[in-house]
């Protein structure tokens, strides 16, 4: 286990750089998401890190070493695909012996690490099958043996639940964290779903267009996003952003955005809200509309909960005063970089 | 609505609907085909086994049974014992250095660099090439006077005018030489299996091995070559069939020459069956190669079928 740092990571196919200036410090131990839209250049970057790519120019750190130039075999890092790559004429315990055998660990070794990992993720019951006679959580869970198995220096993994269904997937993302946490991996874990993101890393990337827009913990990511993208690409619904003081930006989550007698005391900014439509959805109530007075690309959404909401205060065609409490606006200049960061 | 006039109810044919019916329409499409296979396949084989066990000769078109005798004949015939020995050479000799030129040829087209789709498709050539013209080049090329290969080796002094070998003349050379003819010809169709057997591999698969520590050989012959082997073999098969039947390279270059040295299966029935006239012992020659084949055919289905994936 150790740390992973990169410096300035450039990564170019032919003109158009993938991965634009990257530095970033994974402490040893820590589970680092890198959060970003498709195309955004994280899994290029993961590559570079596992050896798969080689980066037209920066440094590459495990464990205090520069790897630049260091075949993937002997990096030590273990990867896990989105499709998992398993070994279809291998069965499961060749799958997982596999990278053991590639570094000559002696055979009664290597079974006993078999017998290990697949106890920790309890498929001990499989090894005698083949890829294929497993479902989609067995195959994730032997390709995370299989990632495991030679105890890497760190592991990396490339939206690994996507393939699963939506139910599976929340309690894999469950297992995932709780078995990082128990082995205390550097772990550094691609995805594009925030839920994800958010649940599961200890800091989170976002990156946008090859750059890091921001790294922080996922209560900083979302309550003090460092500029425009970072706001509205996490949240759901999105940040609302509104123009202001002609030029810059002003910000709040829909959340916040609540009729103006729920404003329970301290100093808040009064808007005149229009609502046009509203979602029921539960646990909460989505309500679209547009803000007198300020323009957005958007329509201005406000995430209510239901059961505090009178039904008149968000009646549909007509002006309702609404607020946002001032401590929870943010503000952005013309350039959409926070302006009043505290 | 008005009617104008009242349409009259059409009798109602028993055959209306007679080609919605899969049965009837299914076996009508697949009459052709059948009718094909039996007339163009299955007469022809039923004959051949015949005459492989009649006295029939061009000399006495007679239609009488003899029995397995004609097989007894041939089996004690040293010649033929030769031959069936040659015929086993020539194609495991052929496919192995097919197999090992068509899988450089796959991984060289893999990589890509400038002209690459030219080359791919000018690769194809051996294989296109009518087999006739292209055995008359390699003729010249392995010429005891004319041979540029000996000029070749000569002009790079690896051997002198005297130690020239005569390719074409000497037994062992002479099977050497249709072997490598065989396999310039059977090695595209390699490269062209092995290409869509190693581009079917998910590229996360050939990922993970690498990262799991795999180097070149090590990917090669533990990832690509086990899951490339089901459809090698398909190949395989093809490449067998063909070559343990075919007798034009033979034919063409050596006429079984010298001394028998490289006549083949296909060669000695055509020879005895048709120039010599012998008809019944010729396609008992040819009717060999059945139970030999279905041997190796058999075998190497049984085997994709448990490795397949």
């Amino acid at each position: 286990m150790s740390a992973v740092l990169t410096r300035d990571i450039v990564k170019k196919f032919g003109e158009a750089p993938a991965v634009n200036g990257i530095s970033l410090t994974v402490p040893d131990g820590e589970f680092m998401v890198l959060l970003g839209p498709s195309g955004c250049g994280k899994t290029t970057y993961l590559r570079i890190i596992c050896g798969l790519e080689k980066q037209t120019s920066g440094d590459l750190l495990i464990g205090g070493d520069i790897v630049n130039d260091i075949p993937p075999r002997a990096r030590g890092v273990a990867m896990m695909f989105q499709s998992y790559g398993l070994y279809p004429h291998f069965t499961v315990r060749n799958n997982i012996a596999f990278p053991l055998r590639t570094q000559g660990v002696p055979r009664d070794e290597i079974e006993k690490k078999v017998q290990w990992a697949s106890q920790l993720l309890g498929i001990n019951h499989l090894l005698d099958r083949r890829p294929r006679q497993l479902s989609g959580g067995e195959r994730q869970r032997v390709a995370l043996a299989r990632a495991l198995v030679r105890e890497p220096t760190a592991l990396l993994l490339d939206e690994p639940l996507s393939n699963l269904d939506a139910k599976l997937r929340t309690s894999a993302r469950q297992e995932i964290k709780n078995f990082q946490q128990r082995v205390g991996l550097t772990t550094i874990y691609v995805t594009h779903d925030q839920v994800e993101a958010m649940g599961m890393g200890d800091r989170i990337a976002v990156i946008d267009h090859g750059q890091i827009r921001q790294v922080g913990t996922p209560i900083e990511i979302y309550n003090d996003p460092a500029d425009l993208f970072v706001a509205t690409f996490v949240g759901s619904p999105p940040m609302n952003i509104v123009t202001h003081n002609g030029g810059g930006y002003l910000g709040f989550r829909p959340e916040n955005f609540l009729p103006k007698e729920m404003m329970n005391g301290g100093g808040f900014t009064e808007f005149s809200f229009r609502v046009d439509r509203s979602e029921y959805l539960g646990s909460e109530r989505i309500v679209y509309g547009v803000t007198d007075g300020f323009e957005s690309k958007q329509p201005i959404t406000a995430k209510l909960p239901p059961a505090h909401v009178a039904e008149q205060n968000i009646r549909p065609g007509e002006w309702h005063p609404f607020g946002v409490k001032n401590s929870a606006l943010r503000e952005f200049d013309k350039d959409g970089k926070r302006a009043n960061r505290h | 609505m008005v009617a104008i006039a009242d349409s009259v109810p059409k009798p109602a044919s028993r055959f209306r609907f007679i080609f919605d019916r899969r049965d009837v329409l299914g076996s009508l499409m697949v009459a052709p085909a059948i009718l094909y296979v039996l007339l163009l396949v299955g007469v022809p084989f039923l004959m051949a086994v015949y005459y492989s066990v009649s006295a029939y000769t061009i000399y006495d078109p007679s239609w009488s049974f003899v029995g397995l005798s004609n097989f007894e004949d041939i089996i004690e015939d040293p010649s033929f014992r030769q031959t069936l020995y040659n015929t086993f050479i020539f194609t495991f000799g052929s496919q192995t250095l097919g197999l090992i030129l068509g899988k450089f040829g796959a991984l060289l087209l893999l990589r890509p660099f400038p002209g690459r789709k030219l080359v791919r498709a000018l690769i194809i050539l051996p294989w296109v090439v009518p087999v006739a013209l292209a055995t008359v080049a390699w003729q010249w090329m392995f010429d005891s006077l004319y041979s540029v290969i000996n000029w070749t080796m000569i002009a790079l002094g690896f051997i002198t005018r005297d130690e020239a070998p005569n390719w074409l003349g000497t037994p062992e050379l002479a099977m050497l030489s249709v072997i490598v003819v065989n396999a310039w010809r059977f090695f595209p169709f390699a490269i062209v299996i092995f290409l869509a057997g190693i581009t079917a591999i998910p590229q996360d698969i050939l990922d993970a091995a690498t990262v799991d520590g795999a180097g070149f050989w090590r990917r090669n012959y533990q990832i690509i070559l086990p899951m490339i082997l089901p459809i090698m073999a398909v190949g395989l098969i093809f490449g067998i069939v063909f070559t343990f039947t075919d007798l034009s390279i033979v034919f063409l270059m050596t006429q079984g020459g010298p001394i028998g040295a490289t006549s083949v299966l296909g060669f000695a029935g055509f020879q005895t069956g048709i120039v010599s006239g012998d008809v019944s012992h010729g396609a008992a020659i040819s009717v060999f190669m059945l139970p030999v084949l279905l041997i190796v055919v058999v075998a190497m289905l049984r085997f994709i079928r448990r490795r397949e994936i």
